[in-house]
């Protein structure tokens, strides 16, 4: 199965992004194998709708779980659309967030923020 | 650190105003005008250095290659913002959607970037300040806004508040700024159009799960419009904070390029820091206004 | 004739004087496109005759005739599709409505369909017909509901065009076809400020451009009056701080209706705009 986390450097001790749409790389680790890749983030400087962007390269990437601070409603519909389940990411790495989620320590993302109309999130 | 944002709904309310005076209150180093249509707010900020200055680039526009143009016209029909005319492309209608460029049957229109405004950035003494201007006649406006935002939050060092002067109406700049804040500070005045258009922010601030709290300016020029926005208010279960009295020293304060907050005995003076307190000392202690109630 | 109301700042009295204007003429057409936050109406209490809704066309899909090829998804540059377990989704608030999935993609699968962004009501007020569009809360751009207000104006009256603030695409929209400008400026450095900006804007469309400085302070001096000499700008009025205007205004009511000294005051004032602007 594999696990999606946006992360601000390509490797797996990087701190997990604020942003979903604009985060410059995606990991996506493995839990069969335990190994982890890293996707660019097409969406990063689209001019809008970047949170629809990356939620398509998540769906594309075959991902099952995605661990994140925050996501819009735009891009959840995609990930729900594409049966994603979205975790909220805790204070740490991505290494550190994978942890959690194998502890069942990690909750659902409820807080779900309505659509920026192309304009960036929180920062 | 928390963001308090303030808007207006109706322009010339004293959202500026009552920003500068909050950022020389609060004492924050780190603010923002994100007014990228009209910026003022740098106005009455005392002590800024030069800013460092970055060309923005938002949407990418069509351009035409006059040499490989056959004139078919194609592009001119096919164009949903009627931005093309005689082989040229009005740059302010062009909207960059790249439609002229997969439909030119000799490949003669190409994507180009395009500036449409400019971003600053003050930073002297610990200070950060970002704002922009946009190039007149543009929109996507909200994008520069949050390039604005991003900027701020790239640069500033340590604030335990940061103060953003955002911007009038309810469209997408509004809506770009709305976005991190803490706390929304709505300043309205006790007009048939000061009422009208609070009750649109209010529900714009309110469909992005933002409870704002009110400030009434300039109260006293028509006490019982003032006391319909109580009213008002407190049927939608909306606070109103303060009321700043019309005071022409805020006149004389802007013209003299400072923050009405810097003549503390005059009236306005004196019930912006008692709203600056009121906000301090219980909104912000109390992490109000984060999600609908 | 087309007069545009602008200002660059907020509240310098854009809306006060289009309305005004508009009915100290015998006749004349009050457009309202400041569509995020329309006021005239607060002021000429209309009676509506029509009311018409403003959309603007999105694409429909049919499955059937998808091949979930992805040239459409590639195309958009505002990223508003996208391709879930085989369905095409579409994401109306983000599209900017440029049609070009509909015209590119190789099966024709697309449709336009349209959607309501805001609205226009006409109406009477006494010798005023007043045009007032709306942009529904959540929009982003009125650029539309400006265009739609645009092909409903009447050519040979007199048509005062209330304009939003600031200089961006909805002011630019709004004086395209206009006549001349009056640009309104209050006496403070942010008015100044803003005036410049929008001097330039007028100054670029080549329209005939003159300022009206209002809520002017006796004995204090005027930062946008200096710009004005400085430039070489047509000062077409000057309307001091007037605390009457200001109580009449904040109650709604139309002050050249109230008080014969405001009528004379905005007849003079169409009567320079005639002279000096229009020529």
């Amino acid at each position: 199965m594999k696990i999606i986390i946006p992360v601000e450097g390509k490797n797996t001790d990087a701190p997990v992004c604020p942003s979903f749409g604009r985060t410059p790389f995606f990991m996506l680790f493995d839990t069969e194998t335990q190994k982890s890749d890293f996707i660019d983030n097409a969406a990063a400087n689209s001019q809008g709708g970047a949170g629809i962007k990356a939620a398509q390269t998540l769906v594309d990437s075959g991902a099952k779980i995605l661990i994140t601070y925050r996501c819009g409603q735009n891009a959840a519909d995609v990930l729900n659309a594409g049966g994603i389940k979205i975790y909220k990411a805790e204070n740490g790495s991505a290494n550190d967030n994978i942890k959690k989620y194998k502890e069942e320590k990690l909750s659902v993302l409820t807080d779900i923020h309505p659509g920026f109309h192309n304009h960036g999130g929180k920062n | 650190m928390k963001q308090i944002l303030i808007l207006s709904g109706k322009g010339g309310t004293g959202k500026t105003t009552v920003a500068g005076a909050f950022i020389e209150l609060s004492k924050s180093l780190a603010f923002a005008d994100c007014d990228v249509d009209a910026p003022n707010l740098h106005l009455i900020i005392d002590k800024l250095s030069e800013p460092k200055k970055t060309d923005y680039y938002g949407f990418q526009k069509a351009v035409i290659k006059n040499l490989k143009c056959t004139n078919c016209g194609l592009c001119e029909k096919i164009c949903r913002f009627t931005a093309i005319k005689n082989k040229f492309i009005n740059i302010h209608k062009c909207e960059g959607c790249g439609l002229c460029v997969e439909i030119c049957p000799v490949k003669a229109i190409v994507m180009s970037d395009y500036s449409s405004g400019s971003l600053m950035l003050y930073k002297n003494d610990g200070k950060v300040f970002s704002t922009a201007q946009l190039k007149m006649g543009n929109g996507a406006s909200g994008k520069l806004v949050a390039a604005v935002k991003k900027q701020l939050s790239d640069n500033f060092i340590d604030s335990k508040i940061s103060i953003i002067d955002g911007s009038p109406g309810i469209g997408c700049p509004v809506i770009a700024s709305v976005s991190g804040a803490d706390i929304v500070v709505i300043v309205t005045e006790p007009t048939v159009s000061g009422i009208h258009d609070m009750k649109r922010i209010i529900d714009t601030a309110r469909h992005f799960n933002i409870n704002p709290v009110v400030c009434i300016n300039k109260f006293d020029i028509n006490e019982e419009n003032t006391k319909e926005i109580e009213r008002y208010c407190d049927s939608i279960n909306i606070d109103v904070i303060g009321k700043i009295p019309f005071d022409p020293m805020v006149v004389k304060a802007v013209n003299n390029c400072k923050s009405i907050s810097q003549y503390p005995e005059s009236p306005a003076g004196k019930a912006v820091k008692e709203i600056w307190n009121f906000i301090d000392k219980k909104l912000i202690k109390a992490n109000f206004c984060k999600n609908k109630n | 004739m087309k007069i545009a109301v602008l200002s660059g700042k907020g509240g310098t009295g854009k809306t006060l004087v289009s309305v005004n204007l508009a009915c100290s003429a015998k006749k004349a057409v009050y457009a309202d496109c400041d569509v995020e936050e329309p006021n005239g109406q607060l002021f000429l209490k209309p009676i509506i005759t029509n009311k018409t809704s403003v959309t603007v066309t999105i694409p429909s899909i049919d499955l059937n005739k998808c091949t979930r090829c992805r040239k459409c998804i590639t195309f958009c540059k505002y990223n508003a599709l996208a391709l879930i377990n085989d369905k095409l989704m579409i994401f109306n608030e983000v599209c900017h409505s440029c049609g070009g999935c509909i015209v590119l993609c190789p099966q024709k699968a697309f449709t336009e369909t349209s959607r309501i962004i805001g609205s226009i009501e006409e109406g009477i007020s006494g010798n005023v017909l007043a045009v007032s569009g709306c942009l529904n809360t959540g929009e982003v751009s009125g650029v539309p509901i400006i265009k739609s207000i645009m092909s409903k104006l009447p050519k040979e009256e007199i048509v005062i065009i209330d304009c939003p603030p600031g200089s961006a695409c909805v002011v630019m929209e709004s004086i395209r076809s206009a006549d001349c400008c009056v640009l309104v400026a209050e006496p403070t450095i942010f008015g100044t400020h803003n005036l410049a900006m929008v001097y330039d804007l007028v100054k670029f469309f080549n329209k005939p451009a003159g300022v009206l400085l209002n809520k002017c302070l006796d004995g204090q001096e005027n930062p946008s009056e200096e710009f004005c000499i400085n430039n070489k700008i047509n000062i077409l009025a000057k309307i001091p701080f007037d605390e009457q205007l200001g109580s009449l205004n904040s109650q709604g009511f139309i002050s050249v209706r109230e008080d014969n000294k405001y009528k004379e005051l905005f007849e003079n004032l169409l009567t320079t705009i005639e002279k000096e602007i229009l020529q």
